[in-house]
C-alpha cells in the first residue's frame, strides 16, 4: 500500500523539479514577495516597537525579527497556489488529464508543490539569513523546540495544503473563484498570525482566531519554534492540528466525491 | 486638443469593451474592497498598540492609504495594461499597425488599453483620502493643497516614465512579464510611508521602483512634511526621466524590425 504511493512521489518529484528547473528565473522573481512581505510587517512593527519603548505585548524588537523570520519561512514551508491553478484548469477543461490517472490527483499537487518549495529553498535560505544580519533576531528555544517545530510545520503545511485544495474545488461549481480566494487570502492574513503575532491584535481577533483553523496553520509553529509555548500550550497546538486535519480529510473526500459527479469537462 | 480627443476615444473603447462584461463591475468593486480592508485594518491593528507610526497620526495614515489606492488604481488603469500591450504588440509584431496612425506613436502606445473598471479603486482611494481630509480638518492650507497637486503630477510622471523605460526594453528583451511582478510585490511596500523603512530599501523605493515620488511624497506634501528641496528633486526626476524615456523610446524604435521582416 505505502511503498507504490511512495514510488508514485518519487516520480513526481523529478519530473517537477525537471520542469520546475526550466522556470528558475521567474521563480526567483516571484520570491521577491514573498520575502518583501515579511520585511515590510517586520519593519512596522519595529517601528511600533521602537514608539512603544522597545516592547509591544511581550515583543521586543528582536522578538518580532525572530518572528517574521520565522514567518518568512514557515508560510513558505506552507503555502500553495492550488486555489488560483484549480480555477483555471477547471474552467479550461484540462482538469481531465489529472482525472484519467489512476491515483487521486491530490498526490501529483503535493508532490509539485514540494518539488517548489525544494528549489526555493536556494533563495529562502540566504534571504533569511540576510535579515537575521540586518534585523538581529532574539531566540529562546529549549532543545524540544526545534523538533517539535518542524513537526509542527509539516503538519501545518498537510492541514493546510488540504483545506486549500478543498476549496479549490469550489471551481466545480462557480466560475466566479477570485471573489473566494480573495476572501479567504485576507482571512488568513489577519487571523493566522501573518501580518502580527496574535498577541498585539485586538482581542476580538484572537477569539476568532481560536474558533479558526488558521492559526494553528502558521501562528503555531513560529511560536513553538521562538520558545514561546510551554509544553501544555504546545500539546494542545498538536491536538488542534490533529482536529483540523481529520476535520479538513473529511470535507475533502466529500467534496471531491461531489465535485467530480458535477464536472464537466469544456468539449464533452 | 488632439491628444485629449485620442484619449477620450480610448476610454470610451474600453468601456464599450467592458460592457459586454458586465458582472466584471461587481468582481472590481469586490477586489477593492479587500484591497481597502487589507489596508485599514492593518492600520487599525498598528493604531490598537500606538499613537503615531514614526510621527504618523491615524488621519495622516489613512490619508496616505487613499493615495496608495488613487495610484494604485490609476496604474491599473491606464499605465500598466497599455505596457503590457505594448510590450506584447513589439512581440507579435503587431505594432506595425500603430505605426502608420497619424498620430504621435509613444503617445498611443501609453493611453491605448484602459481597464475601464479599475477606475473603482480610484474613486475608492479619493474616497479615502476625503474622509481622511475630512478629519485632518483645516490643517490643510493652500500651499499644501497646490503641493500636493504638483507632487502627485510628478509622481505620476515618474512612474510612467519608470514603466515606458521599462516596457521600451522590450525591443531587445522579449520577455519582460517579469517586470510586472517585481512592480507589484515592490508597490506594496508604499502602503506605509518608506520613511520607517531601512535606508537601503528607502533607495530602492525610491530610485528602483519609484514607488516613494508616487505614494509618499504626496501624502507629505498633504501633511506639511515635505520640504523643499524634496520638491524640486521630485520635480526634477520627473522632467528628467520624461526626456529619458522619451529618447530611449525614440532609440528603440530603430531597432523594431515589424512582423514580417
Amino acid at each position: 500500500m505505502i511503498k507504490p504511493i511512495l514510488d508514485v512521489y518519487a516520480a513526481q518529484l523529478k519530473t517537477s523539479l525537471a520542469v520546475q528547473f526550466q522556470y528558475r528565473v521567474s521563480m526567483m522573481i516571484w520570491m521577491i514577495g514573498r520575502i518583501i512581505q515579511p520585511l515590510i510587517f517586520l519593519v512596522v512593527w519595529t517601528t511600533v516597537s521602537r514608539a512603544r519603548g522597545g516592547e509591544v505585548n511581550g515583543y521586543s524588537e528582536g522578538d518580532f525579527a525572530a518572528y517574521f523570520i520565522l514567518q518568512m519561512i514557515v508560510s513558505q514551508a506552507t503555502f500553495s497556489w492550488i486555489m488560483w491553478e484549480y480555477d483555471y484548469i477547471i474552467r479550461t477543461g484540462q482538469f481531465s488529464f489529472k482525472l484519467l490517472r489512476p491515483i487521486h490527483p491530490i498526490h501529483a499537487d503535493i508532490a509539485d508543490n514540494l518539488a517548489y518549495k525544494t528549489l526555493t529553498l536556494v533563495i529562502l535560505i540566504p534571504a533569511a539569513l540576510l535579515l537575521a544580519w540586518l534585523f538581529p533576531p532574539n531566540f529562546q528555544w529549549q532543545w524540544w523546540n526545534v523538533g517539535a517545530g518542524l513537526l509542527a510545520i509539516a503538519l501545518a503545511f498537510i492541514v493546510r495544503f488540504t483545506l486549500e485544495w478543498t476549496l479549490a474545488l469550489a471551481a466545480f461549481w462557480t466560475t466566479r473563484i477570485n471573489a473566494i480566494n480573495q476572501t479567504y487570502d485576507v482571512t488568513f492574513i489577519f487571523l493566522s498570525g501573518f501580518f502580527a503575532p496574535l498577541a498585539v491584535m485586538p482581542e476580538s481577533v484572537q477569539i476568532l482566531a481560536n474558533l479558526l483553523p488558521f492559526r494553528w496553520l502558521l501562528a503555531f509553529p513560529i511560536e513553538l519554534l521562538l520558545g514561546r509555548l510551554t509544553v501544555q500550550e504546545t500539546l494542545i497546538g498538536f491536538a488542534m492540528q490533529g482536529f483540523w486535519l481529520l476535520a479538513t480529510l473529511t470535507l475533502l473526500s466529500f467534496v471531491w466525491r461531489a465535485g467530480v459527479k458535477q464536472y464537466s469537462a469544456v468539449g464533452s | 486638443m488632439n491628444q485629449l480627443r485620442i484619449l477620450w476615444t480610448f476610454f470610451r473603447l474600453g468601456a464599450m469593451n467592458e460592457m459586454a462584461y458586465r458582472a466584471n463591475f461587481f468582481t472590481q468593486i469586490f477586489q477593492a474592497v479587500i484591497s481597502l480592508t487589507l489596508a485599514l485594518g492593518g492600520l487599525a491593528v498598528v493604531f490598537s498598540q500606538t499613537d503615531s507610526l514614526a510621527g504618523w497620526r491615524p488621519a495622516e495614515l489613512t490619508a496616505l492609504v487613499g493615495i496608495y489606492l488613487l495610484v494604485g488604481g490609476f496604474i491599473n488603469l491606464m499605465i500598466q495594461p497599455s505596457m503590457q500591450r505594448f510590450m506584447e504588440d513589439i512581440r507579435l509584431g503587431t505594432l506595425d499597425f500603430l505605426i502608420l496612425k497619424p498620430a504621435d506613436v509613444q503617445f498611443l502606445v501609453s493611453v491605448r488599453q484602459i481597464e475601464i473598471w479599475k477606475i473603482i479603486d480610484v474613486l475608492l482611494g479619493a474616497g479615502v483620502l476625503v474622509v481622511a481630509l475630512a478629519q485632518l480638518g483645516e490643517q490643510i492650507g493652500l500651499w499644501q493643497a497646490a503641493t500636493f497637486g504638483l507632487a502627485l503630477l510628478t509622481g505620476g510622471t515618474i512612474v510612467y516614465s519608470f514603466w515606458m523605460i521599462l516596457a521600451t526594453s522590450a525591443f531587445w528583451f522579449v520577455k519582460t512579464e517579469n517586470i510586472l511582478v517585481i512592480f507589484q510585490a515592490m508597490y506594496n511596500a508604499g502602503r506605509w510611508p518608506v520613511t520607517i523603512y531601512p535606508g537601503w530599501l528607502q533607495m530602492i523605493l525610491t530610485f528602483l521602483v519609484p514607488i516613494t515620488f508616487a505614494v509618499t511624497v504626496p501624502a507629505e506634501a498633504l501633511t506639511g512634511r515635505l520640504t523643499g528641496q524634496t520638491l524640486l528633486l521630485s520635480i526634477a526626476l520627473a522632467v528628467a526621466l520624461f526626456f529619458i524615456a522619451r529618447r530611449f523610446w525614440q532609440f528603440g524604435m530603430r531597432f523594431y524590425a515589424g512582423a514580417s521582416a
